[in-house]
């Protein structure tokens, strides 16, 4: 939902970062309002995935110029766990299995980290189970799945569940979800994106990180970037996403050419 | 650097000379050999001047100064009152310093070892895992004026053992007899404290007849100028079913040394430890199973977490002679390594001669992962708090195995300081 009046959540202003002295991200723009969906597309490697890394306060990333503002606060100070209690979120591409950490108890001290933040009371183990017994049926996940420990044994769709899980646990106000729906079956993508489209409001925004369209078919996005080398190559409306998967990505790749030849050409003035 | 092993020659030498006088200087101190154990008292008082004292040139105590224990007071320790303790199941103190079983109603299923039958018992298992001369073995026998003996049959019900040093200095000898009977069962929860600088020595043996099945759990949370040296020992019959289940924090000094007899083969044993280590502490099992026939297997999972400037060490060794065909064991050591300072040796010692058996091993040493960390973190948990929900993690997978009794010790909490 668009809305040029709703407040700013998110505010990406030429960020470039490196992972290992390696530059990944080269100037990145991006402003996110509330209400509002976006998505992220890219071949493998263009760097999209580093940018919800980036955001969420990865330690093996370096940010090497720009900004990013939450809601005017400068997000690069904080670390990761600031980050995630004052309502960042990132659904993780691969999530951790934690073996010997429940995965009830890794929830609750999860959801008591953000709820103190927001200044309500923490929750204790009894009333905690009652919350996330209403959790469970936005993704329709078994409460057997909470006994185990984090993600150990769980399957493709079950992790991806149990991100979403999450999320509606730590109710963001913004939500990165890195290919959420990678590894997925129709029917589990299906209970994902459910999840998802449940829990976007008019409040809160959602960026969506993927590499296909069929995300897209179940989520709508008000917006859809194209990223390419470390770059948002193009940014349009759901129609885009469309053109990409009848197109491919090789169009893709003589723009950035095109824009490469130019860059250098501008090299020697910039040394000169 | 020429100078380097000169120079640890002359600690070695100097530590074993210490730890001599200390010996000589503890034997002085002993009242004369009395009661029930006097025979094996004089015998192991006069072995242990004739025995040279453990030191570092030895190879397992290469990693460990076993000179630390004379820091200790070369005398008996003179224990504490015991406060009354109330539990839901049979609970008995053994403090050393008299016998364990006097006014104690023992329930159905257990009863006292005394006269001829316990001196014919008391250490056929130290014999039969090949450590009745050790100097260890030795020094609880020249000291130890009682033994808990106890013969069990059938289902017996759950025991517990608790083995307080209190905050006194000095030598705390403790020796153990079980002998399970065919096809009896039970389950011991063994919980050592200390709250000084004493030593406790402890020597358990444990006979397990034919398709007998024993729980040992061992719960001992330490003082940093406290020492543990304990020897548990089990020979184990044909379908016998032995789990050793340990967790040991908070040692200046502890030494474990679980060693296992399968005199038939054909029986199982599990072996799963838990060591901690934090500031200059020192933790070192040293394991041993012999399978004496085919057919036995073994399952043993050693871990450690070391902080701070402290060492962990695991030396298991396996023994699989020409006779033990069929062996299945497995045997893995993780480490966790908190501190660039902190120290981990880690050693398999496998024997291995039958031609037909399955011996798998393994050992990892690493830090906290940082992608789960990181995991954590991005869902508002501190860096800090995540770091002890991994380390929790990491320790809980062996503490969850102790027998259902230790939860009211809190064991976790307990063994990470957090009690």
């Amino acid at each position: 939902m668009i809305r040029s009046d709703a407040p700013i959540l998110l505010e990406i202003c030429d960020l470039h970062a490196c992972v290992e002295d390696k530059a990944i991200l080269k100037g990145v723009n991006l402003t996110i309002r509330a209400g509002e969906i976006h998505a992220v597309m890219g071949r493998n490697g263009s760097g999209k995935s580093t940018l919800s890394k980036v955001l969420a306060g990865h330690p093996a990333y370096q940010v090497t110029g720009g900004t990013v503002r939450y809601r005017g606060e400068n997000l690069l100070d904080l670390p990761p766990e600031q980050r995630a209690r004052i309502g960042l979120f990132l659904g993780f591409q691969y999530p951790i299995e934690i073996p010997g950490v429940s995965n009830l108890e890794f929830l609750r001290v999860a959801t008591n980290a953000r709820r103190l933040e927001m200044g309500a009371e923490e929750l204790d183990t009894f009333a905690f189970e009652d919350v996330v017994r209403d959790k469970l049926a936005v993704v329709q996940m078994d409460p057997a799945f909470l006994e185990r420990s984090v993600n150990e044994g769980f399957s493709g769709g079950e992790k991806k569940r149990n991100e979403i899980l999450q999320m509606a646990l730590l109710d963001p106000m913004v939500a990165i979800l890195d290919e959420t729906d990678s590894g997925l079956d129709i029917d589990a993508l299906r209970i994902v994106a459910g999840g998802v489209n449940h829990l976007a409001t008019a409040e809160n925004a959602t960026l969506l990180i993927t590499h296909y369209q069929r995300l897209l078919d179940v989520i709508t996005p008000d917006y859809v970037h194209v990223m390419a080398a470390g770059r948002i190559l193009r940014t349009g409306g759901k129609e885009l996403a469309l053109e990409l998967e009848e197109r491919g990505y090789d169009w893709v790749d003589q723009e950035l050419a095109v824009l490469e030849s130019s860059a250098q050409g501008r090299t020697p003035v910039e040394v000169g | 650097m020429v100078t380097l092993p000169v120079a640890m020659a002359s600690t070695a030498v100097r530590s074993s000379s210490t730890l001599e006088a200390w010996t000589g200087d503890l034997i002085a101190s002993l009242p004369p050999a009395a009661g029930p154990l006097a025979p094996l008292q004089e015998q192991a008082r006069a072995a242990l001047l004739e025995l040279p004292a453990p030191h570092r040139r030895q190879e397992n105590w290469r990693f460990t100064d076993p000179a630390l224990l004379a820091s200790t007071s070369p005398r008996l320790l003179r224990p504490e009152q015991g406060a009354g303790t109330v539990s839901p199941h049979l609970r008995l103190r053994f403090d050393g310093s008299g016998d364990p079983l006097d006014g104690v109603t023992l329930p159905a299923g257990l009863e006292p070892i005394a006269g001829a039958e316990l001196h014919q018992r008391l250490g056929s298992v130290l014999e039969a895992t090949g450590c009745a001369h050790h100097w260890l073995t030795q020094l609880n026998q020249a000291a130890a004026e009682h033994v808990l003996a106890l013969r069990v049959s059938g289902v017996a019900p759950p025991l517990e053992l608790l083995l307080p040093a209190g905050a006194s200095d000095g030598v705390l000898p403790l020796r153990v007899l079980l002998v399970l009977e065919e096809g009896a069962e039970l389950e011991l929860l063994q919980v050592h404290t200390a709250s000084g600088a004493s030593a406790t020595s402890l020597v358990l043996e444990a006979h397990l007849g034919r398709g007998a099945r024993l729980r040992h759990g061992l719960l001992a949370q330490g003082h940093p100028q406290a020492s543990l040296l304990a020897q548990c020992v089990y020979a184990q019959e044909s379908g016998s079913d032995l789990s050793v289940v340990s967790g040991c924090a908070g040692w200046g000094l502890l030494r474990l040394e679980p060693r296992v007899n399968q005199l038939d083969g054909a029986a199982h044993t599990s072996l799963r430890g838990l060591q901690r280590v934090i500031d200059r502490q020192i933790a070192d099992t040293h394991s041993q199973v012999t399978f004496s026939g085919p057919d036995g297997q073994l399952q043993q999972v050693h871990k450690a977490v070391a902080d701070g400037q402290a060492r962990s060490v695991f030396n298991g060794a396996v023994r699989v002679p020409r006779q033990a065909q069929r062996t299945n064991a497995s045997q893995i050591s993780r480490n966790l390594l908190l501190s660039d300072r902190a120290r981990i040796d880690t050693k398999p010692e496998l024997e291995i001669v039958a031609d037909d058996v399955r011996c798998a091993h393994g050992a990892t040493v690493s830090r906290l992962q940082q992608d789960e960390l990181f995991y954590l973190q991005s869902r508002g948990i501190a860096a800090d708090q995540a770091a002890r929900l991994l380390q929790r993690a990491f320790c809980e997978e062996v503490l969850r195995e102790l027998p259902a009794m230790a939860a009211a010790w809190r064991p976790i909490d307990r063994l990470l300081g957090e009690a």
